[in-house]
């Protein structure tokens, strides 16, 4: 049996062309699990959520860098997005659905709620002027 | 980025990215509105054949461009959604707003 654990970290400037090359990078990186193609679909909108919430929300779209660490043990993956931007004042509020700080960016609120609908958890660690760190987990394999 | 279109029996029909994130939304929501104004048609068709990928940065695209086009009396809808884009729309409550086809 291979072992099954495994980890990554990576760092990259907060540019929305790089929301794309973030999840393919992920889901590169679980491909070993041999995840279904919805899985796969899971994890990548996941972090699409993560990493575009850094971008508008962390840094407001002035730039600085989102680090992802992501491990797999067994047939989990734990994926955590950071940056050290302005944090979340009010969790709980960011977390609901609609709830959005940029209706005039035309930003649906939803970023967290497809977080926690495609993965098993989500974990928000924020301190305002700090920054925020997004830590999600999924089983895969597991329909 | 150029994203193509046509415009058919008084319809304009937007051919949707590959990928429809935060970074594409940018472009296609300047894009689309130019294209309404210059077009006044009837119904905005959101065709997602080429479309592998959406996030909720998506939601936020069609949302804004069905008002824009509702306010003036026209009508909305999308096709050729993969079943991805197929969940987005379920989970969103995008379904129950705009025709899917």
């Amino acid at each position: 049996m291979e072992d099954l654990k495994n980890e990554m970290k990576m760092e990259f400037l907060a540019a929305s062309s790089n929301e794309g090359f973030a999840r393919v990078a992920v889901g590169a990186f679980v491909a070993g699990l041999n995840p279904t193609v919805d899985e796969l679909a899971d994890i990548k909108t996941a972090v699409s959520e993560a990493v575009t919430n850094c971008i508008i929300h962390g840094y407001e779209q002035k730039g600085g860098h989102i680090w992802i660490q992501c491990s797999i043990e067994g047939n989990l993956v734990e994926i955590s997005v950071m940056d050290t931007g302005m944090g979340i004042s009010d969790i709980a509020q960011a977390r609901a659905p609609m709830f959005t700080t940029k209706p005039e960016l035309e930003r649906s609120g939803m970023g967290f709620a497809f977080m926690e609908a495609f993965m098993d958890t989500v974990e928000v660690v924020s301190e305002p002027r700090k920054g925020t760190c997004v830590t999600m987990r999924k089983a895969i394999g597991e329909g | 980025m150029e994203h193509k279109y046509r415009k058919e029996f008084g319809c304009l029909i937007l051919k949707m990215p590959e990928e429809l994130d935060h970074h594409a939304a940018e472009f296609l929501k300047e894009e689309a509105d130019g294209l309404i104004l210059k077009y006044p048609v009837r119904s905005l068709v959101f065709d997602f054949s080429n479309t592998r990928f959406m996030d909720s940065s998506g939601i936020g695209v069609v949302i804004g461009r069905c008002k824009n086009v509702r306010f003036s009396g026209g009508y909305v809808k999308a096709v050729h959604l993969n079943e991805q884009i197929q969940r987005i729309f379920q989970l969103s409550g995008l379904r129950k707003i705009m025709e899917v086809e």
